[in-house]
């Protein structure tokens, strides 16, 4: 017969648990610091310049963002597809998409140019703007998000758990389109102007978020000695090595679409084949390190079933993810507009890709000391609110998630 | 509620009553002949200069026609013209050059066949369908009636899609603390800005307004620039368009624009 499932607060006391929280809110005032400096200067103090507008705050601000929907899978799995492997860990889904908004949004809000007047932009709204649905999208991402958890944690709601979890799953498709569409409706930008962003931003959230997941469930379980079972381990790396390949699939069908349309070839050129750093970037941290190598790494035989390997591959996805969204976001910028087809350009405001330069984008310490910053902002609300809530189960071996597969395996 | 915050929406009211008398008086032309002079009496109407109070209206289209035959490849004196003028290009004095504002610039085009070279001066485009304006989440990045594109630096957040959206690299972010700004052409750190085509200045003359580029092109002895009317078939900028055409860069994202070229 299955057990049952307890969930437990996280009981740790020690200075294992207090150094965590401790260098995680180092890291973020060290965030902190670093935003108080761009913005008591200027930009000017940034790698960022009117060609590079959005820079290496944006590259964590998106990443984070898109994860933050992709953490949501999990739970989706359990409670809309009724998978009942993925319940026990429905709440730290939930959690861990929160925690990892709310961090891409604090990047995203530090690094406007005038973060002083958030409320301006909570209360003024242009609809036919993409950006204005986004903040309409992360709020309401959040309060549903918060109720459904609530409906997992409170005995009394759990029959609308899953109601919950398919508006939060709908909820969620919504948002990463309404990410990918950022870049999607930039139609003079010919590095972006696509609809398959939407539905690509949807497949990196899988693989991100998942990602994330893995390794935060790994030291979670690992740092309070609870019993992390292979069924369920092995389930989620063969998961996040699907996603993986997945994405691998749209950026081949990104890139062919645009290599047929005779007006991309420029900037298809620039990321595939010379775009400096850009382009090593693309080849060997987008696609070797971050999903190639980690594909692999999970497949295989033997390496697939070692721990080390697993969360090792779920690194190398969440810094080619980075790396990913690098290529996108600023070597996107990089590529200069083509406004006069045909022509070389020269002009005192770095006009002109004909003239064979791209716009140069140097990354300043503190744009990815604040960018850190959000990813230490969203694991410290997860440390503290395992602690204080009954997130995680007590143990997930495989007697307890599943005890048809371990007898299965006996 | 959304009326109350969108500045189109707001100001486009006086349009729709005037289109509406408008339709009224045309319907009264036809009834009878006599009437016949209302649209004479309408134009005549628009091509002066409005009351400071009478809100803008989309009776009128602002734009200019820009002869590249006359602009000079050495010559900037449009750019500096529009530097005195709204009083930029000289006071970011910690941005680097990638970071300094730019609301006007001179490009050199050389045909990769032919070898011809052009000039032309760039700077807003001012669109009938500006993707600034559709991106921007405040609805700071706003169209007035009479087609001018600005920026509400009271409600710019600084976000930069505008830049990501603008297919013509017009817009500039200020990276640094200003000081020395003029009254016609306030600007902040933190937020974005570009040609007004030089709003004060229409707002107060009306069709016989001379941006300051034109102006400075004018004294060079260049007259390349030609502003007015789009909207006004009687303005010389509508005539000449007639008779010799003009060029929208860009024209195939299909956005309108009130800036056009002769001789790219």
């Amino acid at each position: 017969m299955k057990q049952k499932i307890y969930f437990r607060e996280v009981l740790n006391n020690g200075t294992g648990y207090y150094g965590l929280l401790a260098l995680l809110l180092a890291v973020i005032l060290v965030g902190m610091g670093a935003t108080y400096y761009m913005e008591h200067h200027g930009h000017y103090v940034t790698g960022m310049n009117n060609q590079i507008v959005w820079g290496t705050p944006h590259v964590f601000a998106v990443f984070l963002i898109v994860a933050a929907s992709g953490a949501l899978n999990i739970a989706s799995i359990g409670s809309v597809f009724n998978k009942k492997l993925y319940k026990p860990l429905a709440p730290l889904s939930g959690l861990l998409a929160i925690a990892l908004l709310a961090g891409g949004l604090a990047v995203l809000v530090l690094d406007l140019g005038r973060p002083d007047r958030l409320i301006v932009a909570m209360t003024y709204y242009n609809f036919k703007s993409i950006f204005a649905w986004n903040i309409i999208l992360y709020t309401g991402f959040m309060a549903i998000v918060i109720v459904y958890l609530w409906t997992m944690l409170e005995h009394k709601m759990n029959g609308y758990t899953k109601t919950a979890g398919f508006i939060a799953f709908i909820w969620r498709l919504a948002l990463t389109t309404g990410t990918g569409s950022i870049f999607g409706f930039l139609v003079a930008r010919e590095a972006y102007d696509a609809a398959i962003m939407a539905p690509m931003f949807i497949i990196m959230s899988f693989s991100f978020g998942l990602a994330i997941f893995l390794l935060v469930l790994m030291a979670a379980y690992r740092w309070t000695d609870r019993a992390l079972g292979d069924v369920i381990l092995f389930h989620l790396k063969n998961l996040l090595g699907v996603f993986a390949a997945a994405v691998l699939y749209f950026v081949l069908v990104f890139h062919l679409t645009n290599l047929y349309a005779a007006g991309h070839s420029g900037v298809e050129r620039f990321i595939l084949l010379d775009g400096g750093i850009y382009t090593k970037l693309f080849w060997i941290g987008h696609i070797l390190l971050g999903n190639l190598l980690p594909i692999a790494m999970l497949f295989h035989p033997t390496v697939g079933k070692s721990r080390a390997a697993i969360a090792w591959a779920s690194i190398l996805i969440i810094v080619g993810g980075l790396i990913q969204m690098y290529v996108i976001i600023i070597g996107g910028q990089a590529y200069p507009l083509n406004l006069f087809p045909g022509m070389d350009v020269v002009s005192s405001f770095n006009d002109g890709p004909a003239s064979g330069l791209a716009h140069s984008y140097t990354p300043s310490t503190p744009e990815f000391l604040l960018g850190i910053a959000g990813i230490a902002i969203a694991l410290l609300l997860v440390a503290v609110a395992v602690k204080v809530l009954r997130f995680l189960p007590e143990s997930l071996d495989d007697a307890t998630v599943d005890p048809h597969a371990s007898a299965a395996k006996d | 509620m959304i009326q109350k915050h969108d500045p189109q929406m707001h100001q486009s009211q006086p349009h729709e009553i005037d289109s509406a008398r408008r339709k009224f008086l045309g319907g009264s032309a036809g009834a009878l002949a006599g009437v016949a002079i209302a649209p004479g009496v309408l134009l005549s109407q628009v091509a002066l200069a409005k009351p400071a109070d009478q809100a803008v209206s989309s009776d009128n289209r602002w734009g200019m026609l820009i002869d590249t035959n006359k602009c000079d490849k050495g010559c900037d004196a449009c750019v500096r013209g529009c530097q005195t003028e709204n009083g930029w290009g000289s006071n970011e004095t910690h941005s680097a050059e990638t970071q300094t504002a730019q609301w006007i610039r001179k490009v050199e085009l050389r045909d990769k066949n032919t070898g011809h070279a052009t000039s032309l001066p760039l700077m807003c485009q001012h669109c009938e369908h500006p993707p600034c304006v559709d991106v921007c989440p405040t609805g700071a990045s706003f169209r007035r009636e009479d087609g001018i594109v600005l920026v509400d630096k009271h409600i710019c957040i600084g976000c930069r899609y505008c830049m990501m959206a603008c297919p013509y690299k017009a817009r500039s972010f200020i990276h640094e603390a200003l000081q020395d700004q003029l009254p016609v052409a306030p600007r902040g750190k933190g937020t974005v800005e570009s040609c007004t085509l030089c709003v004060h200045r229409v707002d107060k003359d009306g069709e016989n307004a001379v941006p300051a580029c034109a102006e400075a092109c004018n004294s060079e002895g260049h007259e390349a620039f030609v502003f007015g009317d789009l909207n006004n078939p009687e303005s010389r900028i509508s005539q000449e368009l007639a008779k010799h055409g003009g060029t929208q860069i860009r024209a195939d994202l299909g956005l309108n624009v009130a800036i056009r070229y002769r001789g790219i």
